[in-house]
């Protein structure tokens, strides 16, 4: 039987590293804010048969030249969608992106123009973020509740929120990390990846907490780490074509379907993959340590000799 | 039992039947015209919104009625363009009345013959000290206001003079005449400037039309200098479908809040044969994903998994049945929440089976085992799909509270697709799942993925 509960201490490592490389990341770079967030105005610009190719650098300078201030720009299979500090009317666009073409000596086509007044972004974070937290409360009393008969119900939903946070934490370090490797902006599909990556992960948490709640009341072991570990074997099967099934849509929409939605896709596909890793390695071990209350085997090295 | 089997069979393919003829004939692959209705994100097309500036509101006029009468305005003002289905909402975002305007399939100079009609009120300016236009403001009913188009009555007309120049002839209302009257007697010799939102009215020389203000104007006014086609667009502005109030945008806080007229709130465009493009890449990739999907539970769980797709493609039939039924509009988000729900679905199968498994392992008998395996598969059904019910219904209830549209999209398919899928489960997959099993037809445990 693999021991999954065992190596708890070495998954923890793992997670606390990522974490924290994607908190450090996140504090020195931040997230890169979509016009969803900041405002300003977003537009994608193609470039038909350029004489040289377009550079980024650039692009940024001759936008620059031309009075729009400082473009965040970013490269989508060839064409580049620009995002502008200020609010620029469509119209207005249309002539940044001649005024482009003349310069660059080629035909530039504009499509695709968003802009939203700053307010508009900080509402829809907020709003996203309060829903977030209270649909964490409520999960959270719905699993005290579903396993009441267990004592102290509530370590369970609080370990199945701490899983979910876990994920959260790890898909937005890896955002951050994107943002500043790639260019990538976060932007309202973003929340909404992540808040089904939220629903996702749970679910998936649920699964186990069940078969464990169900091998605790036919008292396979007295051990609770053995129970815990068989039950999270006993589901692997299901855990592992669960994640491997949803995967299979979200890689294929992935790699076929448009560019507009390709980190969105990305969100979802990191998603499951950590959702299921953190349903298997994190959030039953969480529960075994609070159990037992070993809160010195949280990490490998702090682990006493015995 | 096998009666009760059998008539959920019977009730299986009536609802089956009942979806098939709602959705039914398909055209272009589901979507289009008489299929799914698409968000503008996915189908392409303009979202636009724009606040309101109340700021002049008398104090028994009701905000939320006017926001109404805005709104019918709009309506009647785009609803002369022709174009598809445009959507116009008053609502309340962030605090602040607005009005957002969706055009689905809008191309780009359709949305801009949009904008121009959200121009609401004609406000005239005068000079200040500096020589910057401000508007022009008096005192009526003990408040200080400012002289707009607001104050005209509904009869404006547009006339020709004994030189066959068009004038755009307006009558003041009560308030209006006690402004006109302040103003233009202390303008007199003076320029009065008229602005059209944020420009300036032009005339057509290509001048800004600011006539020097010879007399008292009490009664009525006219504004002379336009081409016959803008003075007729501007007195249709001004009469059917009038808005009393500016829309655009609010920037800063507090003290320092400014209203800029015009300016859209929020604006996002998407190409029609973009959206159409990402649409068919996407039903592309979603075909070949189900199809991979479907292989493995084939593969993987042989007979079980052959009912797994059966009831997987009930469920879709049903899914689509609810989306025309309730007419749903799926968006982006809404792709999400479906592919979320979709893996749900798959899960309470698996899961089923996977318990169906464990008992013939066990050394049950094959009906014995789909019984045990539903029941005991149940428990987990149940809870993972409530705490992902509790998610759905908060985010609802926030969405639809915040206007944060994609928040709710999200919601609505994944409940929409939660619930259905625990439906399946319980009802669809229990009942095939038994029939077969439980009819002694395919006894070889291969078949159930079993190993002997």
């Amino acid at each position: 039987m693999i021991d999954f509960v065992g190596k708890k201490s070495w998954f923890f490592l793992a997670s606390g590293i990522i974490i924290v490389v994607g908190i450090i990341s996140l504090a020195v770079f931040g997230l890169r804010p979509g016009v969803d967030f900041v405002g300003g105005t977003s537009m994608t610009l193609q470039f038909i048969s350029p004489s040289s190719p377009v550079e980024q650098s650039q692009l940024r300078q001759e936008i620059a030249d031309l009075g729009y201030g400082k473009a965040s720009i970013r490269n989508a299979e060839g064409d580049f969608i620009v995002h502008l500090k200020g609010i620029v009317s469509a119209e207005e666009g249309k002539k940044l992106a001649q005024e482009l073409g003349e310069k660059l000596g080629c035909e530039v086509k504009m499509t695709n123009p968003y802009s939203a007044s700053p307010a508009v972004g900080a509402e829809t974070a907020r709003s996203a973020g309060i829903a977030v937290v209270i649909a964490a409360v409520a999960m959270l009393l719905y699993i005290a509740w579903a396993f009441r008969r267990m004592p102290k119900p509530f370590r369970w939903g609080i370990c199945a929120i701490i899983a979910l946070i876990h994920d959260v934490f790890i898909i937005v370090g890896i955002f951050s990390i994107l943002g500043w490797l790639a260019g990538v902006e976060v932007d309202a599909m973003f929340i909404t990846g992540l808040l089904a990556v939220v629903g996702y992960s749970i679910n998936n948490t649920v699964v186990i907490f069940d078969r464990i709640r169900e091998n605790v009341s036919r008292h396979i072991n007295p051990d609770f780490s053995v129970t815990v570990n068989s039950s999270i074997v006993e589901t692997l099967g299901r855990s592992l074509n669960t994640a491997l099934t949803t995967l299979f849509v979200i890689l294929a929409l992935f790699l076929f379907g448009g560019a507009s939605i390709h980190y969105f896709v990305l969100v979802l596909f990191l998603g499951v993959i950590i959702g299921t890793y953190s349903s298997l390695c994190i959030s039953s071990q969480l529960l075994v340590v609070w159990e037992k209350g070993e809160w010195d085997t949280l990490l490998p090295f702090a682990k006493k000799p015995a | 039992m096998r009666r009760r089997g059998i008539y959920l069979l019977i009730f299986i393919l009536a609802l089956l039947g009942l979806s098939l003829w709602s959705i039914l004939p398909v055209h272009t692959n589901l979507l289009g015209e008489h299929g799914l209705k698409l968000g503008l994100d996915l189908k392409g097309g303009s979202y636009l919104v724009y606040q309101a500036d109340l700021s002049e509101l008398g104090p028994d006029e009701n905000p939320s009625e006017v926001m109404k009468g805005i709104k019918k305005a709009i309506e009647r003002r785009i609803g002369r363009l022709g174009l598809s289905q445009p959507i116009v909402q008053a609502q309340k975002q962030g605090g602040e009345h607005s009005i957002a305007i969706q055009l689905p399939g809008a191309t780009e100079s359709e949305v801009t013959e949009v904008k121009k009609k959200m121009v609401a009120l004609i406000t005239f300016k005068e000079q200040d000290e500096e020589g910057n236009w401000v508007p022009a403001k008096g005192t009526a009913n003990g408040e200080e206001l400012t002289l707009t188009s607001r104050y005209f009555e509904e009869n404006t007309e547009v006339r020709l003079d004994q030189l066959n120049t068009p004038l755009v002839v307006f009558h003041w209302d009560e308030t209006g005449r006690e402004l006109s009257e302040q103003i233009t007697s202390r303008l007199i010799d003076k320029q009065l400037a008229i602005y059209l939102g944020n420009k300036p009215l032009l005339g057509k020389d290509g001048h800004p039309i600011a006539p020097v203000v010879r007399g008292i104007i009490r009664e009525n006014g006219q504004i002379e200098g336009l081409s016959l086609d803008d003075a007729q667009e501007l007195c249709d502005l001004l009469n059917a479908g009038r808005i009393p109030v500016p829309l655009g945008t609010w920037e800063g806080e507090g003290e320092s809040r400014v209203f800029k007229p015009n300016v859209p709130f929020y604006e996002r465009s998407v190409d029609p044969t973009l959206g159409a493009d990402s649409i068919k890449k996407s039903m592309l990739a979603i075909e070949i994903g189900v199809a991979l999907l479907l292989l493995f539970m084939i593969l993987y769980y042989r007979l079980p998994g052959f009912i797994a797709c059966l009831s997987l493609g009930i469920y879709g039939v049903i899914l689509l049945a609810i989306f025309d039924l309730f007419d749903i509009t799926l968006n982006l988000p809404g792709v999400a929440g479906f592919i979320l729900s979709l893996g749900m679905a798959v899960d309470a199968n698996i899961l089923i089976f996977e318990r169906a498994k464990e008992e013939l392992r066990a050394g049950r008998t094959l009906a014995a085992a789909a019984g045990a395996g539903f029941n005991r598969a149940w428990t987990a059904i149940r809870d993972s799909n409530i705490t992902t019910f509790i998610a759905c219904a908060v985010l609802l209830w926030f969405g639809t509270k915040l206007g944060a549209f994609m928040v709710s999209g999200f919601a609505i398919t994944l409940f929409i697709g939660v619930a259905l899928s625990m439906f399946t489960a319980i009802v669809i997959t229990r009942t095939l799942l038994r029939l077969i099993m439980g009819s002694g037809v395919v006894t070889d445990l291969a078949a159930y993925g079993v190993k002997k």
